[in-house]
């Protein structure tokens, strides 16, 4: 996880000040205005050069035949070509497109909802509740490299533990993350291992801020735990149920440490930020062929920001 | 997070009532599902904590015993990985690389976050929401669909394998989140603080010093906390634009590792836990900072 808690906009309405304060704009000195245009404009240059016109970058490239070698001014337009290539060519592609897939499902139908379960288990009075959050969020703050090498010594075929516990000996034993036939579900372990104790800490805080009232009176009317959390809770959790949509589809399209770690994306472990890198940093060097595959990468998670950012539009211009 | 807090709003049911208010919380009923509540609880803490405590229960463990006896077994118990994993991972060399990389850019991000913060949240331009999305929006892309521009920028600037390179990007990606938070901060200050300052003739970059920014330092810890340990745990940009090994920082550094400690298990353990022993601090000792800082940006106010 290198980045990505993404916050639902803020409760709280501008409003009601706007004309005074624009009329205290007009009052600023030349100097102060400048000072402020400076302290945004800065900044800004920054994030445009670094993030932004990069990424369209990408997206130009995609259509050239470049394969890094020479000046810019080698560059060919070719067209569709690449994706053609890309969707046609390139066994990976479709293989990674379909972990990518399986990544984002098994998050959304495991992880995240079990990662909510344990929050509601835990958003009450309990005994040593201190300890159960935290072994559950223990592996949050560790990098998924990190929880990559941890989980080796669960998975290795001669020294592992899964082995040793299952009473594999000699041929029977499996490489779990080797062999292409599993090695994505024992990564998807790994991973969800941290993606759990992440969705329960943001669920933790978005149920402390639920009005304790609602919950009194939905039991006083007689309805089930689960019937309260259901009809009455979850619907007040909208804001954070976008802030954990977006995570979960951010965090799987990033999925990129972890295969690396294992053995930089191949062999069943190919994932489309993988292929990227594999293409740019690795020997062939596929300039325009692997900005294709950033593209499609780009245009999936757009899909979901695009909304997000919507919502948070929506909710500044009230 | 606290327990006190939830204490102060559990209780669910109209009969829990009274027990609360007589002190005696504790005396509740042992209910099959209370009972089966905590079996579940302590099931699932236990296998989350396993693999970090088996990482470290075999840390401590001689290769040769656990060679003979397998590693479902007790004793062996040795110091002499983690010396090691310490010489043969070359860590004091990778833990001040991510120095080197950690500190400006957490610093630096803080820095100009809280300027565009300050700007977005106490003044009204007509760009303001834009802004906002431009910066947020940035946080969100995924990082390989920059990576070939970027690849090719640096490479053509000469920045490619320098710290600086790694630095501008975290400072760059990492902006964005940290504008968010705290300009959602700065929008619940009283507007009479820079108001009055502003009668009184303070400039802005005064206001924006001394009057906003000491106000925001539970956010700013908080922060702090977080890209400490996002910065520290990344590892893309670090294997992106470095190519000189001995200038990664520990967690990129792990990939090589693994070729070093390929067969011996135990010193791989041992080197687990040192990579992993700066964010188990944070965990223990920034543990609210963190936690505030995850959720800070999620919840409301």
């Amino acid at each position: 996880m290198t980045a990505t808690p993404i916050a639902p906009p803020p409760a709280r309405a501008v409003g009601g000040a706007a004309p005074r304060r624009r009329k205290r704009l007009q009052l600023l000195t030349t100097r102060d205005r400048l000072v402020l245009t400076v302290m945004v404009a800065v900044p800004a240059l920054l994030v445009l050069c670094i993030v932004w016109l990069p990424a369209l970058g990408t997206v130009l490239l995609s259509f050239t035949g470049w394969n890094g070698i020479g000046g810019l001014d080698r560059i060919t337009f070719i067209g569709l070509e690449n994706y053609e290539n890309v969707t046609t060519n390139y066994p990976p592609f479709w293989i990674a497109i379909r972990n990518n897939v399986l990544w984002l499902a098994v998050f959304f139908l495991v992880a995240t909802p079990l990662g909510m379960f344990l929050a509601v288990l835990l958003d009450r009075d309990l005994k040593g509740s201190w300890f159960y959050r935290s072994s559950i969020y223990l592996p949050v703050v560790l990098s998924l490299a990190l929880a990559g090498f941890i989980w080796q010594l669960q998975y290795s075929r001669d020294q592992g533990l899964l082995n040793a516990m299952l009473g594999l000996d000699g041929s029977d034993r499996v490489d779990w993350y080797g062999d292409p036939s599993v090695n994505i579900w024992a990564v998807l372990v790994a991973a969800s291992w941290r993606h759990v104790g992440y969705i329960m800490l943001l669920y933790l805080a978005g149920l402390k801020s639920v009005d304790l009232a609602l919950k009194e009176a939905a039991a006083m009317d007689g309805a089930s735990e689960s019937r309260t959390f259901f009809s009455v809770v979850f619907p007040t959790l909208a804001p954070i149920n976008v802030v954990v949509l977006v995570i979960t589809v951010i965090e799987s399209l990033r999925a990129f440490d972890l295969v690396w770690v294992v053995n930089k994306g191949r062999n069943g472990l190919e994932v489309l930020s993988a292929l990227v890198t594999a293409n740019i940093i690795g020997e062939a060097s596929l300039v325009g062929f692997g900005s294709a595959i950033a593209t499609v990468l780009l245009l999936i998670s757009l899909v979901f920001i695009v909304p997000y950012l919507g919502s948070i539009l929506r909710e500044e211009r009230r | 997070m606290s327990t006190s807090t939830s204490s102060a709003r559990t209780g669910r049911t109209p009969a829990d009532a009274p027990a609360r208010a007589g002190g005696a919380a504790r005396r509740r009923p042992v209910t099959a599902r209370r009972v089966v509540l905590y079996a579940v609880l302590t099931l699932v803490s236990l296998a989350w904590l396993f693999p970090v405590l088996w990482a470290f229960y075999n840390s401590f463990r001689d290769y040769g015993y656990t060679a003979l006896n397998g590693y479902v077994s007790f004793g062996g118990f040795t110091l002499d990985n983690y010396g090691r994993a310490w010489e043969q991972g070359n860590f004091g060399q990778f833990f001040v690389n991510t120095l080197i990389i950690v500190v400006p850019s957490v610093l630096i991000t803080l820095f100009l976050a809280s300027m565009v913060a300050f700007v977005l949240a106490r003044f009204s331009w007509k760009l303001n929401v834009a802004m906002l999305v431009f910066f947020t929006a940035a946080n969100l892309l995924p990082q390989q669909a920059l990576l070939i521009p970027l690849f090719r920028f640096f490479l053509r600037v000469g920045l490619y394998d320098t710290y600086w390179a790694v630095i501008i990007v975290h400072i760059a990606f990492q902006m964005g989140f940290c504008t968010f938070v705290l300009s959602n901060y700065m929008k619940t200050l009283p507007k009479e603080l820079t108001e009055a300052a502003f009668v009184d003739g303070a400039s802005v970059l005064r206001q924006y010093w001394q009057i906003v920014m000491p106000l925001c330092r539970p956010p700013l810890a908080a922060l702090a906390t977080l890209q400490v340990t996002w910065v520290y745990n990344d590892f893309f940009w670090a294997v992106a634009f470095l190519s000189t090994g001995s200038k990664f920082p520990v967690t990129s550094a792990l990939a090589n590792l693994q070729g070093q400690f390929f067969i011996d298990y135990n010193l791989l353990s041992a080197g687990s836990v040192i990579v992993a022993v700066p964010t188990l601090v944070v965990f223990f000792a920034l543990q609210r900072h963190f936690v505030s800082g995850l959720t800070l940006g999620a919840n409301k106010g």
